[in-house]
């Protein structure tokens, strides 16, 4: 068992990566826990623990802005914002559960390292868009900031965007400052059933290319729809209207008349439709299947339902789509990854392949990230040694040997 | 928000030019490391690298080469032909390049910036030319790569609600292209007809809808980037999100020091069924500025929210008489977008907040003809203070709202220190604010009175938690102000990412930051000799 520290301020975590650098020991960074099975196994000489590196330093909800130290629970910081109105409009995905843990479970530091948005992605923007400002110590053992708690700047290069997604690989974040917006007054989901995965992609299409700000746009063919709280046991298309009461109706009129096309639909007034996007945010039809690996993988969104159908009938997996067909959430039958097939199949579409569940074993001999062509991999690994030259930080957890 | 046809920050100086081709030639014993300026903000004196003289030396063999790489007709070397390269919309600052290289394919990029990678000879990359922060200033022994000739828009995907574009299509050629579909591109800086998408990346450029559609980089799915050393990649695409870190973001807004992009994936929108403005009128800037905080607190995120005070609300309605009220201190127009029940719902809520915050005027447009008129006296801004003014600098600070009424305040005092005036217009939903400082170029002293002004504008959004620039970028106008904002550890970890992607520093040196480094002496570490003990951290 690797040696844990728990850092409780900024310094602690300085003297922490400088000792690390010194001495040649590695850290794993690490705030709740929660999804420390995502990514490549890291085989750290020490953890470094900032779940006590915690608290809410700012929030102005008329300037929409909210800064916490990385280690404050996600669970704190949504509640606060609710108690104002107010959200993290990338609808931060809830991954916990999916790996065996408890829900809200995450830490502000490992959402934005992980960079996991949810449904709201295709209209409000990634966790990555909503990243304004940071404090992190580099793996110099540096402490340093960049970019600011305003919404419009463009003093220097955008490092808290890089940060996002970087999985902790460039540096330890201390403090983070997020852009928030308001939390729409109600919602709706119009259903649309029985459609193919063609059909399916240009529904979705039709209404995302319609005035009517979709922002929501899900697919579940028959055997994961009927997971879905409120859906039925048949292909559904899901489309999410949220915004004042007024305009949510008239656009859910206005969505129903670009939909006749594609057949009738089905409307799931507020209480139904937020439980359902709760769902599809946080892949609960794979919730409790621990031993199936899971992929997410990012593709163009036309082309998304179709390719999700092809490797499910040649993997015997099952899968379901959103950000209208862009994202494909795939589950296998059993532990194997089928890394190949994966990527194969989506390689004619573009995007990247994660392998977001999966034994130890197998994220250890298979890309969990998706593999890096030259040039682009060597740029990618001179970036990482710009921030942590000696490679102490989370080693290995995107790409091997760094 | 480089305003087509304004003329900011002076006009022509040749005393300007030539100032700053001495301070060059002064500086040529300096080292790498030196700083490049004695610290005084003062555009003036500013001090760019030293030219290389054995790259000078070797400028007819440059210039050969570089015809046999895109042809002699790409190639510009003759000075009267190279003038209008000079300088970019900062036109204070003038200087001749080496010599100018118009490329027209990725291959050709790859190829020249690859040539001065082997040659170590430096590049500054260039696309319409209109930002107002010097970034595409020309260097005496740089070659000016213009990007002018990628003019084309190779996809135009709405069913993926997308485009792909050469980096040198304008901004509203984009928007031109796909609206007969009924779609937009959303992100809107008023230089828009001029500025290309290539420009917009490299400055993350804004507009007056950030507020609700986002900057640049919350609208771009991906790019192609020509590295210096002529390698290509390719950041995103159709798919959201990187699979790996996340470069794209640091390339939007790099401000060309990073590499140069050659082709653009950009996000589409679809046109809002309705636009409705409402323009009005308090009696401060407190009680505006409450007005805003309201409507935010209210859970509203207007299209765009714009504020003018009064000096710019005179100027503005003496050049376009589109009937602004003359006797407010403060005027804001703000647009709601979205299907007609929205808006309808949402004007009833934003006239009822504008009203308990004191509004002494108020008017809502009737007609799409009344809000294009709302907006005329807005986007004339610029150039109203030009007509009422021999000269002008724009400033671009951005700070958090609520501090507005002090900044304004503070802006009066310094206004009086100085000797000038200012007028304020200001993104009033994102805090970002545009000072316009008026002066005359050809009264002695009044420039460097004016740029000392800006500084200590800029030095108060700092202080008050704003930054140095909202969206105009760093270039070299704000570059020796970085230190206002960054201490030293801050600017070394910039100059580290700078060095993964340009490790001779070739690309756009003397732009952004305000020394120049060597990439070795960034990279050294500095650990103590000895092991050092594990801190005093608790431990498990």
């Amino acid at each position: 068992m690797p040696q844990t520290l728990l850092a409780r301020d900024p310094q602690d975590v300085v003297d922490a990566v400088t000792a690390a650098g010194a001495n040649g020991r590695t850290l794993e960074i690490r705030g709740t826990g929660s999804l420390t099975a995502l990514g490549r196994p890291v085989v750290a000489d020490t953890v470094l623990d900032l779940s006590a590196l915690s608290g809410i330093t700012l929030y102005e909800p008329e300037e929409l802005v909210l800064s916490a130290r990385c280690g404050t629970p996600r669970r704190d910081i949504e509640d606060m914002l609710a108690q104002s109105g107010q959200m993290l409009a990338f609808e931060p995905a809830d991954l916990a559960p999916l790996f065996g843990g408890a829900a809200r479970a995450g830490s502000l530091g490992g959402l934005v390292a992980t960079n996991l948005a949810g449904p709201r992605r295709i209209s409000a923007g990634a966790v990555r868009d909503h990243t304004l400002g940071l404090k992190a110590v580099s793996g110099r053992g540096e402490l340093f900031k960049s970019g600011g708690r305003v919404v419009k700047n463009v003093t220097g290069y955008d490092l808290p965007r890089l940060f996002a997604g970087a999985f902790g690989t460039l540096g330890v974040a201390t403090e983070i400052t997020l852009k928030v917006l308001p939390r729409p007054e109600t919602q709706e989901t119009v259903r649309l059933e029985g459609l193919s995965p063609e059909a399916a992609a240009a529904a979705m299409s039709a209404a995302l290319g319609s005035s009517c700000e979709v922002s929501g746009a899900a697919y579940a063919p028959a055997p994961v729809a009927a997971r879905l709280p409120g859906c039925p046991d048949t292909a559904t298309v899901l489309l999410r209207l949220e915004g004042f009461g007024p305009s949510v109706r008239a656009r859910r009129d206005m969505l129903a008349r670009v939909l006749i096309p594609f057949g009738p639909c089905t409307v799931m007034r507020e209480t139904p439709s937020a439980a359902l996007w709760s769902a599809v945010r946080d892949v609960a039809p794979f919730v409790g299947t621990p031993e199936r690996a899971l992929w997410r993988l990012s593709t163009a969104p036309m082309a998304g339902p179709a390719l999700a159908a092809r490797l499910c009938a040649t993997l015997d997996a099952e899968a379901f789509c959103d950000w209208g067909g862009g994202l494909i959430w795939l589950a296998l039958p059993g532990p194997r990854s089928e890394a190949d097939t994966v990527r194969t199949a989506l390689a004619a579409s573009g995007g990247h392949a994660t392998l977001l569940r999966a034994t130890a074993e197998e994220r250890a001999r298979t890309a969990v990230f998706q593999p890096l062509d030259e040039p682009l991999a060597a740029l990618t690994a001179r970036v990482k040694s710009s921030f942590d030259p000696a490679g102490l930080l989370n080693r290995g957890r995107m790409h091997e040997g760094w | 928000m480089g305003d087509a046809g304004a003329r900011p920050h002076g006009g022509p100086q040749e005393s300007t030019a030539a100032t700053a081709e001495e301070s060059a030639e002064e500086s040529a014993e300096e080292s790498a490391q030196q700083r490049m300026h004695d610290g005084s903000h003062d555009g003036s004196r500013l001090v760019m690298p030293a030219p290389d003289a054995a790259v000078l030396a070797r400028r007819d063999q440059i210039v050969a080469d570089l015809a046999r790489l895109v042809g002699a007709d790409s190639v510009i070397a003759h000075e009267r032909a190279m003038r209008p390269y000079e300088s970019d919309a900062l036109t204070a600052h003038r200087q001749l390049p080496l010599v100018v290289v118009l490329p027209a394919t990725t291959d050709e990029v790859a190829a020249v910036l690859k040539y001065c990678h082997d040659n170590a000879i430096r590049v500054v990359p260039r696309g319409a030319g209109t930002s107002l922060s010097g970034g595409a200033l020309p260097l005496a022994d740089a070659v000016l790569l213009g990007m002018a000739k990628f003019t084309r828009i190779r996809e135009i995907d709405t069913a993926n609600r997308c485009a792909v574009v050469e980096p040198g299509v304008t901004n509203l050629g984009i928007t031109k292209a796909v609206e007969h579909l009924g779609f937009y591109y959303a992100p809107d800086p008023s230089s828009q007809i001029a500025c290309t998408i290539g420009g917009n990346v490299a400055e993350n450029s804004g507009g007056v809808h950030c507020l609700k559609y986002g900057l640049t980089t919350n609208n771009v799915l991906g790019v192609e980037l020509a590295l210096i050393t002529g390698e290509i990649v390719r950041l995103g695409g159709k798919h959201l999100d990187a699979g790996g870190l996340d470069l794209l973001s640091v390339i939007i807004g790099s401000e060309g020091l990073l590499g140069v992009v050659t082709e653009v994936t950009v996000r589409l929108l679809k046109k809002p069924d309705t636009a409705r403005a409402v323009l009005v009128g308090f009696p401060t800037s407190e009680s505006a500025g409450d007005c805003v905080a309201q409507i935010i607190a209210a859970g509203i995120i207007p299209a765009g929210i714009e504020m003018m005070d009064k000096d710019a609300i005179a100027a503005a309605e003496a050049f376009v008489n589109v009937g602004y009220p003359l006797d407010v201190e403060a005027l804001l127009i703000i647009e709601l977008d979205g299907p007609e029940a929205e808006c309808a719902h949402l004007l009833d809520a934003v006239t009822a907040h504008a009203q308990a915050c004191g509004a002494t005027t108020l008017r809502v447009s009737q007609s799409e003809e009344e809000r294009l008129g709302f907006w005329a006296g807005r986007k004339a801004a610029f150039p109203a203070v030009g007509r009422i003014s021999p000269d002008y600098l724009c400033m671009d600070g951005t700070i958090p709202r609520r501090q507005l009424p002090f900044v304004l305040a503070r802006m009066r005092e310094l206004s009086h220190r100085h000797g000038l005036r200012v007028a304020n217009v200001f993104h009033a939903g994102d805090g970002n604010l545009h000072p316009l400082i008026r002066y005359d170029a050809n009264a002695p002293g009044e420039l460097e009175a004016a740029e000392a002004f800006g500084a200590d504008i800029l030095r108060l959004c700092v202080e008050v938690g704003g930054v140095l620039t909202g969206e105009h970028g760093v270039g070299i106008e704000k570059r020796d102000l970085m230190p206002e904002m960054f201490d030293a550890v801050d600017l070394a970890q910039q100059l580290r990412l700078k060095c993964a992607f340009d490790d001779q520093n070739l690309l756009n040196p003397g732009k952004v930051f305000p020394t120049l480094h060597r990439c070795a002496e960034m990279g050294r570490m500095h650990v103590s000799g000895g092991a050092l003990p594990f801190p005093d951290l608790p431990r498990f």
